[in-house]
């Protein structure tokens, strides 16, 4: 059975209740999968040494050298590492942190997972739905390389990730047809649409990376177009 | 060149209730489905382009016959139709959604059901995803300027457009009918509209658009097993009325003919952006 460990640097532990969020679905993958290490969900205090699969969640701290060696750790441990969630994929919320806050006032400098070690594959959003957790989860269980390739795309160039990138990735590209999908796709409501086309409330936005990876305009998979 | 995609059959037809086709842009078989899938419980909630002050379209998610009703016909602008997905199943509680949009959106759409990342427990509440035929779309002050430049009527005026026989039409609210040439509408086009080749929203459950049927009536593409579930269940509910598409005129050829040309003309328009350098998605 493939091995598969979660493992969580600096996050809301999101990602991970992402995952539960799926039901009885979880069920189908904790059952497909030997979960080997959990802090939340298993009873096991190290990372073993041979996992198919670490999702790791969070930014690492780079103030703190505790994280950059579980990083590097599950790097090599893992025989597929995933960035799970926009903390490790992008930098997220800790982008903004500045240090000074408690308890740990030193702790000033957070990096994603993606910008530390050579990641496989990068999944976006805060949190990512359950729905693509278990689909990334599921097409690497059965090496569908094909469905994985943006994710892949995203662990290797995209470890910055902004609201702003519909305006230079999109609109300023003369790519923007107004659909609507980045809005919804938000979970903080910093993308508002007004006259047909995105406009972002930097204040809020947070930097996850939905809107810009659910933009049809930048990236559209050949495979979207089999439909039954 | 495919001019349709895939497909399982095409027919032609249009709603069988006269207070529907009163209202709706030609057949009314968006506004027939969706009423037929709110009463029989086919669908709760459906993501329409409502009207909204001075003729401008707002995706709205509408749960009622009237809503849909009022919503009908064609607005040649911008709606975001995605925006409100999350909304009709979050604030709405909707289970069962049916979702209308042009070509490009219904992309969106099926990028959405295949890489759901921000759209938490919505993918399995799309009960139904229908397409309307489209050349390009106007931004909202592009159609102002077509609408009260050259044709002369106040946007707060207007009570129906609509593209026929070469030109774009403009019905006031007093009875004017004003009529500018297609081919001068063409400067207002959104640019983004340019690198698209899907004519007839070929990944649609259910496609439809005016051309290639008589007036009044609409052409149907059936694409997929869901799509083919609800349109039987329409059909035996006899709420739409139908006609071999090989007995109507003027047929699929003109479909074919327009498809073709989108495709022709975007794929040139494609090809020069990646000469200069220009991204385009992939």
């Amino acid at each position: 059975m493939v091995k598969v460990a979660h493992v969580q640097l600096s996050s809301c532990c999101g990602c991970l209740v992402s995952l539960a969020d799926t039901y009885e679905k979880l069920l189908d993958v904790l059952g497909a999968i030997d979960l080997v290490y959990s802090q939340t969900l298993a009873d096991v205090k190290e990372v073993p040494d041979d996992v198919d699969i670490i999702l790791l969640e969070g930014s690492v701290c780079l103030s703190d050298h505790h994280a950059l060696e579980t990083a590097l750790a599950c790097r090599e441990k893992a025989k597929i590492l995933v960035a799970l969630g926009a903390c490790a994929a992008s930098g997220n919320i800790t982008r903004f942190s500045r240090g000074g806050q408690m308890s740990k006032p030193v702790h000033d400098a957070f990096a994603p997972l993606t910008e530390v070690v050579k990641c496989d594959l990068a999944i976006p959003g805060c949190p990512p739905s359950p729905e693509s957790i278990v689909a990334v989860i599921t097409a690497a269980l059965e090496g569908d390389m094909d469905y994985l390739e943006p994710y892949a795309e995203l662990a290797k160039y995209g470890s910055e990730a902004c609201g702003c990138d519909l305006i230079v990735k999109v609109i300023n590209k003369s790519l923007c047809m107004g659909c609507g999908a980045c809005a919804a796709a938000c979970p903080t409501r910093a993308v508002s649409m007004e006259c047909g086309r995105p406009a972002i409330d930097k204040e809020i936005c947070i930097k996850c990376g939905a809107c810009s990876v659910q933009c049809p305009r930048i990236r559209f998979p050949e495979l979207i177009e089999k439909i039954e | 060149m495919d001019p349709f995609g895939s497909y399982k059959f095409a027919i032609s037809a249009r709603a069988t209730d006269n207070q529907i086709r009163k209202k709706s842009q030609d057949g009314g078989i968006v506004s027939a489905a969706y009423i037929h899938g709110l009463e029989s419980g086919l669908l709760d909630g459906v993501i329409v382009a409502d009207k909204g002050e001075d003729f401008c379209a707002i995706p709205k998610v509408a749960t009622t016959v009237d809503e849909v009703l009022s919503a009908a016909g064609t607005k040649y602008t911008t709606s975001p139709n995605l925006s409100v997905l999350k909304s009709a199943v979050r604030e709405y509680g909707c289970d069962k959604v049916g979702f209308v949009g042009t070509p490009c959106q219904v992309q969106s759409i099926r990028k959405m059901l295949k890489y759901p990342i921000g759209y938490r427990h919505v993918p399995d509440k799309i009960a139904l995803v229908m397409g309307i035929f489209c050349m390009e779309n106007f931004p909202y002050n592009g159609l102002k300027t077509i609408i009260e430049e050259h044709c002369g009527i106040k946007m707060e005026d207007v009570a129906k457009t609509d593209i026929g026989k070469g030109k774009f039409w403009v019905y006031s609210k007093w009875g004017d009918v004003k009529t500018i040439k297609l081919k001068d509408t063409h400067p207002y086009e959104q640019h983004a509209c340019h690198v698209c080749m899907d004519y007839t929203a070929e990944l649609a459950d259910i496609s439809t658009g005016s051309v290639g049927s008589p007036d009044g009536w609409s052409t149907i593409f059936i694409r997929t097993a869901k799509g083919e579930a609800f349109y039987k269940a329409m059909e035996e509910a006899g709420v739409i009325e139908i006609k071999n598409i090989d007995d109507v005129k003027p047929g699929l050829g003109l479909v074919e003919k327009l498809a073709n040309s989108k495709k022709e003309n975007n794929g040139k328009e494609r090809a020069h952006r990646k000469e200069i350098g220009l991204p385009l998605p992939y």
